[in-house]
């Protein structure tokens, strides 16, 4: 399985929780801090699980993720 | 180029091809559908486009599109159909892009008639959409006038980033007379960084009235008014007609100076020192030969196919030196000479209020 | 690691204005991803709505017409006249294409003008506060049926596409959604064909995207994507309504 990583941008990120419902690896939850913008956003729980599969990006409404992906 | 006789729907055309106009989008109503055919043929000539939208609204919104694409555009109309322009010629306004809107006005309110009138002053000259905003107005009198300042209101409209009316009527655009097309004094557009071509090379341009931020859009207003007064400053038209003497002048635009013009030259006949100023421009008004004449005459009569708008602006210019009279037909009605004449005499005999 | 997924080139920095899960925000960034794709953000002029999608100028970096409510298939079809080499397309919400602006959406197709129109069907006027739109399903509950939308009374909701698909000038036009990942990366590919279609001058191509309002349908971003999916997808099929090369000439 390749290796993944989805970096999330948290000052750009407006707390929807979209992106923890499309993970198939269900590996996104809502911190429980505050951003700059004062939502509480989302962070990836366990970088070593992400497979790089995007979809979290892809259902982002505010392009607050991007993802990596080691080449196979 | 000699002279040709010309209808003034199709002079007007004419003058606007070789004023530099590529691009006409129009919606029927008479009396000015001469000019669209015009230009349905025409157009395509000059590898320009002619096209006949599904309304006013769509015709006004194919000119924003087009001018802030950079070309040089018209549309004209009548009464109802410039009226549903209105919001459209507010965005021109508000997103500075430059365009040519013909006006052969006809009698309102509402469908009213398809008869010459002059009531749609106040729309033209305060505004007629919504918000802070003004228009150069032309109001020529002639078939010749009407080249002219066709050919003019493109560079006045490029130079000021402002749309430019032409207020006719359906006399005028039906009238033939013999013109003179001066393409020699024709110049060529500016150049227009601002408009949308694709952003290549350069940062993008948008296109916009919209100013959320209060501070901004005061701001951009400012920018508005200031050229505004210098539009006020440079390009108030007028002919005078036997005023430096007068004792009562006349007041009168388009069509009606005509006659007004017959009316002066039948009191000078009479020993009655008559004149008139006749406005060429509606925006910006001509102020001040009628505040001088107020040193002098005695009295003001403005003459309009309306129950009275640019006599509005005549009081302005007079500002109370002077009493102003009015005397208006509408309906389609032209007010002939001898009903003209009658109220000069009334009004020099006292009789008028 | 290789980026896999990133900002697209023709998208500015600028954090977008759209509420928390509104699924605008991925229609501009679809567009934009498809701008980047066929290599034309220096050929592309926008314009844009009246509506929440009013700002959508400070995300795309192209030139850009600002049009008044209902009225950018007409300042596209200006825009395109002069520029017939360049593409042009609009972003239009349900009140602005298919209440205000139907006149100017059905002409311009009919027309076979040669520009893409993407209309974002919320079914609810959100910029002004959640009253009902055109596109409003029955029974569906908004500041102007505040019991809900009752056919008896103001009728149906406007199935633009489909109306706009017996046009003949039409090209190209279909229907998809933005409501789970599968239905973006669908939605991606029928934004790229309408475009293509443009850039092949067949004609007039259109793409309905359904997108959510979590605000105005007062649901939570999560369920709102539920409620489309349930609500409006029945209501508005999904799938291309017109193809490319059907056209009568
Ligand atoms: C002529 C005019 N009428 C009304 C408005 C007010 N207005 C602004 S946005 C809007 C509705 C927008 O709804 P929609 O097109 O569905 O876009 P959304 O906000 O849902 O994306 C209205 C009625 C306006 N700006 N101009
Ligand atoms: S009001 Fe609705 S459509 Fe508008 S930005 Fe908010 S969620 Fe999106
Ligand atoms: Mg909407």
């Amino acid at each position: 399985m390749a290796r993944g990583r989805a970096i999330i941008d948290e000052d750009r990120c407006k707390g929807c929780e979209l992106c923890t419902t499309v993970c198939p690896q269900g590996l996104i939850r809502m911190s429980r801090q505050l951003n700059a913008l004062g939502f509480h956003f989302a962070v990836v729980t366990d970088q070593e699980e992400c497979r790089g599969c995007t979809l979290c990006a892809v259902m982002c409404p505010d392009v607050a993720i991007e993802v990596e992906k080691e080449r196979e | 180029m000699g002279k040709v006789l010309m209808k003034g729907n199709e002079a007007v055309a004419e003058a606007a091809v070789l004023g530099g106009c590529k691009y006409f989008f129009g919606y029927p109503i008479t009396p000015q559908n001469e000019i669209p055919e015009y230009m349905a043929r025409r157009l395509p000539e000059v590898g320009g486009t002619f096209l006949q939208a599904e309304s006013e609204i769509s015709a006004i919104n194919m000119v924003f599109g087009a001018s802030g694409s950079g070309a040089r555009v018209m549309t004209s109309s009548s009464g109802p159909g410039i009226s549903l322009k209105q919001e459209g010629i507010s965005y021109l306004a508000g997103a500075e892009l430059p365009c040519v809107i013909v006006n052969m006005v006809r009698g309102g309110p509402g469908l009213g008639n398809i008869g010459p009138a002059q009531s749609d002053y106040f729309q033209a000259t305060r505004g007629g959409g919504h918000g802070d905003y003004r228009l150069i107005v032309f109001g020529p009198a002639s078939v010749q006038e009407l080249v002219d300042v066709t050919i003019e209101a493109f560079e006045l409209a490029d130079r000021y980033r402002s749309p430019v009316m032409i207020l006719g009527d359906g006399i005028l655009g039906q009238m033939m007379e013999p013109v003179e097309f001066k393409t020699a004094k024709i110049k060529e557009g500016p150049d227009k960084p601002w408009a949308t071509t694709g952003a290549k090379g350069r940062k993008r341009n948008l296109i916009t009235s919209l100013y959320i931020v209060p501070e901004e859009l005061e701001k951009h207003c400012l920018k508005l008014k200031a050229k505004y007064d210098e539009i006020s400053a440079n390009e108030k038209r007028y002919e005078s007609y036997f005023t430096d003497d007068a004792e009562i002048v006349l007041a009168a635009y388009g069509t009606t100076a005509r006659i007004c013009k017959a009316v002066v030259d039948r009191a000078r006949e009479d020993g009655i020192k008559a004149g008139l100023i006749r406005p060429v421009t509606l925006w910006p008004f001509p102020d001040r030969p009628f505040n001088e004449a107020a040193d002098y005459a005695r009295a003001f009569l403005t003459v309009e196919m309306s129950n009275g708008q640019m006599v509005d602006d005549v009081r302005l210019a007079v500002n109370g030196k002077k009493p102003v009279y009015f005397y208006g037909r509408t309906g389609g009605i032209v007010p002939s000479k001898a009903e003209i004449y009658a109220e000069v005499r009334k009004i020099l005999e006292g009789g008028a209020r | 690691m290789e980026k896999v997924f990133t900002r697209p080139k023709s998208m500015t920095d600028k954090p977008m204005h759209f509420c928390p899960g509104c699924t605008h925000g991925v229609i501009q960034r679809l567009v934009a991803e498809v701008i980047d794709e066929l290599g034309i953000q220096e050929d592309t002029i926008a314009v844009g709505p009246v509506g929440c999608a009013v700002f959508c100028y400070d995300y795309w970096d192209v030139d850009f017409h600002q049009a008044s409510h209902g009225r950018a298939p007409a300042v596209a079809t200006g825009v395109k006249r002069v520029h017939p080499d360049k593409v042009v397309f609009t972003l239009q919400g349900d009140g602005d294409i298919a209440a205000i602006g139907t006149t100017e959406i059905i002409h311009a197709a009919a027309r076979g003008e040669k520009i893409t129109c993407l209309f974002v069907n919320n079914s609810i006027y959100g910029m002004t506060g959640g009253q009902m739109a055109p596109t409003s399903v029955l029974s569906q509950k908004t500041t102007t049926t505040p019991a809900g939308r009752d056919k008896n009374q103001i009728g149906y909701p406007v199935k633009l596409t489909e109306m706009l698909a017996v046009l003949d000038g039409t090209a190209y036009c279909a229907r998809v959604s933005v409501h789970n990942p599968a239905n973006i990366l669908k939605a991606k590919e029928v934004i790229r064909k309408a475009f293509e279609v443009q850039l092949n001058k067949e004609g007039f191509s259109l793409v309905e995207i359904l997108s959510t309002c979590p605000t105005n349908w007062g649901l939570p971003p999560v369920e709102a994507v539920k409620w489309l999916e349930n609500n409006m997808i029945p209501c508005f099929p999904l799938g291309e309504y017109k193809v490319a090369g059907e056209v009568q000439r």
